[in-house]
């Protein structure tokens, strides 16, 4: 099916099961612990062996020599793999370092081995008998370096000018000119990339967790310089991606080497520690921000420039995406520039672009309202927009950021903020409330799937699609429901295989649309395979309550499946109406912290997230998804910082000991509001994203809060005690 | 992890016997450290002598009008005794601020006493550490130290010593009390039960080989009022930056003991003649001769401005 006028009423409109705030159909199996993740695929092959994986120990340079006899001869082992022995391997297209690296060392804990043996303690014993001997050489890992070093925009990505920027900003009578950073994060999902790989002849098959099949089934063909169809992944569990299990990473090829070399099925799972520095990381900015404004709060002209770094061949943070499209202004400028650096590769985690940009931008804004004496609610709401600021012959296909502000203003009391800051105590506490505009683009992407009806009336639906603990089970479920008619208990939703139809996967916040518009179209297509079968005009027939029904004949779906049953599969493509409109997703965020007036440690007190995006097509998965990514916004705002250690080249603190993520007594109220909205522009769902869309913002809301509470300005994330102590009043 | 060999001892003495005997034997209580150090090939010990079942594990009244906690008391039931929480609810409140429920549930007196070090590059194997393999380098210096020590480190480790419960029972002037391969015993006061890294970081107590903690001995409660006051960046479930652990008496004597900020409990008995006089004179007494990182130099002012809002609540 394709997608290229706006969506008109259609049978999801109906609302009888879509919308509604369902729990999610797998969750008895995961609170029971039933729902099998890829490491624990015990039944799947018999004879699992198990390898560990060795990273390297230095940042760049060579291996000069590996002696493997000790652990050869070491209890258990059955196989090592390394790049010498491995045989000729590819490179998979979203592959940026080599996954088993050798004899050029990349990156920090770039795989160069992997040890099998019977059993997990065993191949870990005999890695760890493993000696490397490296020629180390001189690597990069200081972005503040290359940035004061006069790294400028690249020619893949020049900047983007709109008006006369320098000229507009020099004249403005308000001015805003200052420069933040974020720091190296780490996904911190709480499964591991793991993966169980089994041979049959010259085919494999992979247990794997991971976000997106179709991609990494591709990939891992490449690598292995197999045919596609000869790889098939399976992944229908996954503990949690944030962007970080996109691509075919370390776990899946080495275990299908491993497997190979060993001639038994082989299990891998990242250990904690290699995570950090072995997977991708939402790369470091430094970000510049420029912003000028009339007296009266109107902004004039708007520049932001973001600093990242990567390997060769890795792209840059997009920080400046959404302030290409945040706030009007007739003069812009954005841009980013790349320095290259011997760190693991640095790439998507939840919301790439945006969450860090919004770091960003959202204190900016902060800076500026103050500047201006204006309430930062008024400031941002003047500044609206509802055209691309660009292309003013593009609206967005649906915008309600001011709605999203002023109602979560309402709600969370804005008005009992004190506009000067510092000036509310309670007790030990310094209080203060912040808030922030939250943005992520609407992306669409096509999805595939298969839709079968059986003699029993049951709808079984088939994608590639996963679950990484979004709801997608559970949202497709509805879909089918609301589209054929029928009861959720009437509906099964396989995923995760690449045996079925591929789909637009889960990434981008993209996944909820797209794949619930795939089987959308799939039904479409079954709808239309029913009523032909029993010689109704499809367009009149009406599916309710397990029947089909035009005039007074009606049918049951039992029926007209019969006993061999009928099946449709379709594709949802989409046209060119994303370029037509701007489709995008909106958030109004706010924040109340205390900060103790002694140590300057900083505790949220509650949270608001007002959201605007599409239809909701499950209030209670979609919530989820917005309290986690608050949370994560969190994390980001007070404690999530990979520490570089810039002589050796590495992120220290890679566990999770070192590495801190906010903890249940870290997380007070929250609240989520969603508008009613429909988007007719993004899928015959009317929906659009929403679990990236959480988290942006969400921690520039807390900076503007501790701001608001102390009257110290940190530009600096994470925003921890030592960043401002000195700057805390004196202890009474 | 190494193969290593399993016992379970019979009695203290037996099990201090069993680890003299066997280069490079380890006691195991609580586990909740020594195996994850295992796990990482940080420790590899070739023989454990598991001590659970030594009955070491209750909580009496001592002559001295004290508490004489067992070394296998866990962490949950000494917050939990309803004498700790009278008499020296600095200790409570110091358990209480470690770790997690799960793994104070495991873990004993004597594990925690003998927990290792939290530096990240002490967990990290391809890193020279003089600590984890004497004579190898300190990564840590020059490196990231956010987290490390500011007073009582030396050219060759900067590393803290990581603990809660150890900071109150300095505060208290708790005894270690010890079992020798021997068979004889030993009453360490606990100012001298950890040492300084001086040039041999990896040699962290006093003990000697094979010695097994049998008990630590509270002395009388002395009063006054108990507060342990850990800053951390997030609400739980973290280690210090600093902690401060206080005793303040009506008339505004008192001690005071710091955690997060050195290789030990902190504790300089002279300085505390300074506490009448504020938390500016008594810190800058207590951390004299530190020398912190350009990361950690946050600490002291964060040491000074914890020890304020303690005295002031102190006061009332
Ligand atoms: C995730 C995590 C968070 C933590 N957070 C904190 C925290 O915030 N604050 C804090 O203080 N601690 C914290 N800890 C550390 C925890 O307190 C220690 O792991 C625990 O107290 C160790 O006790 P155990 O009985 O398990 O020791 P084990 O792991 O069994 O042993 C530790 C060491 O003590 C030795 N040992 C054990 N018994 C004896 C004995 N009787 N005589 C001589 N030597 C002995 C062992 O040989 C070993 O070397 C944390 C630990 C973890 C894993
Ligand atoms: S500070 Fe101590 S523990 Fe840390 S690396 Fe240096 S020697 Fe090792």
């Amino acid at each position: 099916m394709k997608f290229d006028t706006p969506a008109t009423t259609n049978p999801i409109d109906q609302m009888q099961v879509v919308g509604h705030p369902l729990n999610r159909i797998d969750g008895p199996l995961k609170t029971t612990g039933r729902a099998p993740y890829a490491y624990e695929r015990h039944d799947a092959v018999p004879n699992q062996a198990y390898g560990y994986v060795i990273g390297a120990a230095i940042a760049k340079g060579r291996i000069t020599a590996m002696d493997l006899s000790a652990a050869r001869a070491a209890p258990g082992v059955l196989a090592i793999v390394t790049a010498e022995n491995a045989g000729p391997l590819g490179k998979g297209n979203y592959n940026v370092a080599k996954l088993l690296g050798g004899p050029e060392v990349e990156h920090y804990h770039q795989a160069i081995a992997i040890v099998v043996a019977a059993t997990f303690e065993q191949a870990r014993a005999a890695a760890y008998l493993v000696k490397v001997d490296y020629a180390e050489s001189q690597g990069a890992f200081d972005l503040a370096g290359a940035k004061a070093a006069g790294l400028g925009p690249s020619q893949a990505t020049p900047d983007a000018r709109v008006g006369d920027f320098a000229h507009a900003f020099a004249a403005a009578p308000v001015q805003l000119d200052a420069t933040y950073t974020t720091p190296d994060q780490s996904h911190s999902m709480m499964e591991p990339h793991a993966s169980l790989a089994a041979w049959d002849g010259d085919r494999v098959v992979v247990w794997t967790s991971n976000q997106m099949i179709d991609w990494s089934t591709g990939d891992l063909a490449r690598t292995l310089n197999m045919p596609k169809e000869k790889v098939r992944l399976i992944s229908p569990f996954i503990g949690g991606g944030f962007g970080g299990k996109l691509w075919l990473r370390t776990d899946a090829v080495l275990a299908a080497l491993g497997a190979r070399a060993a001639r038994r099925p082989v299990k891998v799972a990242l250990t904690r520690p290699l995570i950090p520095n072995n997977t991708t990381r939402r790369a470091a900015t430094i970000q510049r921000i420029r912003i000028g404004a009339t007296q009266d709060g109107k902004i004039s002209a708007i520049g932001h420039e973001s600093w990242s770094g990567n390997l060769l061949g890795g792209h840059p943070e997009n920080a400046v995406e959404q302030t290409r499209l945040l706030y009007a202004g007739a003069n812009r400028l954005t841009g980013t520039r790349l320095a290259q650096l011997d760190l693991t590769e640095g790439n998507s985690m939840r919301a790439p672009g945006e969450a860090p940009g919004l770091m960003a931008l959202e204190i900016a804004m902060d800076e500026m309202a103050e500047k201006l004496g204006m309430d930062p609610v008024e400031f941002r709401a003047i500044n609206d927009t509802q055209v691309d600021p660009s292309n003013p012959d593009r609206p967005f296909s649906r915008r309600q950021l001011v709605e999203c502000l002023r109602l979560g203003a309402e709600r969370f009391g804005w008005v009992g903020r004190s506009a000067r800051p510092g000036t509310r105590r309670e007790g030990q506490w310094l209080v203060g409330m912040g808030m922030a505009s939250g943005f992520r683009n609407n992306v669409v992407m096509r999805s595939g799937a298969r839709v079968r009806l059986d003699g029993q009336g049951v709808v079984t639906v088939e994608t590639d699609m996963t679950d990484i603990g979004t709801g997608s089970y559970t949202i497709i479920a509805q879909t089918a429901a609301e589209m054929m008619g029928v009861a959720m208990d009437k509906v099964v939703v396989r995923l995760g295989d690449s045996a079925f139809p591929a789909s637009a996967g889960s990434g981008g916040q993209w996944g909820g649309n797209s794949s619930t518009a795939g089987v959308y179209a799939a039904c479409v297509k079954l709808r239309e395979t029913v009523a032909q079968k029993i010689g109704l005009n499809s367009a009149d027939a009406v599916f309710e309550d397990g029947q089909v029904r035009t005039g007074n004949r009606q049918v049951s779906l039992a029926e007209a499946a019969g006993e061999s049953g009928l099946v449709a599969e379709d594709t949802i493509e989409f046209g060119d109406l994303a370029k037509r409109f701007q489709e995008s997703t909106f958030a109004g965020h706010f924040v109340e912290v205390g900060v103790d007036a002694a140590t300057g440690e900083v505790r949220v007190r509650r949270m608001l997230a007002v959201c605007a995006a599409g239809r909701i097509l499950n209030p209670k998965t979609a919530r989820s998804q917005v309290i986690g990514a608050m949370t994560m916004g969190v994390g980001g705002a007070l404690v999530e910082e990979l520490a570089l250690d810039k002589r050796r080249g590495f992120f220290v603190n890679h566990d999770l000991a070192g590495y801190e993520v906010p903890v249940h007594a870290d997380i007070p109220h929250q609240e989520v509001i969603f508008l009613d909205e429909v988007d007719e522009m993004s899928s015959p769902m009317k929906a659009k994203g929403v679990g990236e869309l959480g988290l942006c913002g969400v921690a520039a809301a807390v900076a503007n809060a501790i701001y608001n509470a102390t009257g110290v300005r940190v530009r600096d994330y994470p925003i921890t005690l030592d960043k401002y102590l000195d700057r805390l009043p004196e202890v009474a | 992890m190494k193969p290593f060999t399993y016992e379970r001892a019979g009695s203290p003495a037996e099990a201090a016997a069993a680890a003299a005997r066997v280069q490079g034997a380890r006691f195991i209580a609580g586990g909740t450290n020594l195996l994850d150090l295992m796990k990482l090939q940080i420790e590899t010990p070739t023989h454990l002598i598991d001590v659970n079942g030594l009955a070491l594990d209750s909580i009496e009244a001592t002559q001295e009008g004290g508490l004489r906690i067992g070394a296998l008391v866990r962490n949950t039931d000494l917050a939990a005794d309803a004498r700790v929480r009278r008499d020296y609810a600095l200790l409570s409140r110091a358990l209480l601020a470690g770790a997690s429920g799960q793994l104070r549930n495991k873990a004993t007196t004597a594990g925690n006493l003998m927990q290792r070090t939290r530096c990240p590059y002490f967990y990290d194997t391809n890193q020279p550490c003089n600590k984890r393999q004497p004579g190898s380098g300190c990564a840590a210096i020059g490196g990231f130290s956010r987290p490390l020590a500011v007073v009582g480190s030396s050219e060759a480790c900067i590393a803290t010593n990581p603990g809660d419960m150890a900071v109150a029972m300095r505060a208290l002037g708790a005894v270690v009390e010890t079992v020798k391969p021997d068979g004889t015993t030993r009453s360490i006061p606990i100012a001298e039960f950890h040492r300084l890294p001086g040039d041999t970081p990896h040699v962290e107590t006093a003990l000697e080989r094979g010695e097994l903690i049998t008990a630590v001995t509270l002395p009388p409660p002395v009063g006054g009022t108990h507060i342990y006051r850990k800053v951390r960046d997030r609400a739980s479930y973290a280690f210090a930056l600093v902690s401060v652990a206080a005793i303040v008496q009506r008339d505004g004597t008192g001690r005071v003991a710091l955690g997060g900020v050195a290789p030990k409990p902190w504790r300089v008995e002279a300085a505390e003649a300074e506490l009448p006089r504020g938390a500016r004179a008594a810190t800058a007494a207590i951390l004299d001769g530190a020398r912190p990182t350009h990361e950690n130099a946050f600490k002291i002012p964060l040491v000074e401005r914890t020890l304020g809002a303690v005295l002031a609540q102190a006061r009332g």
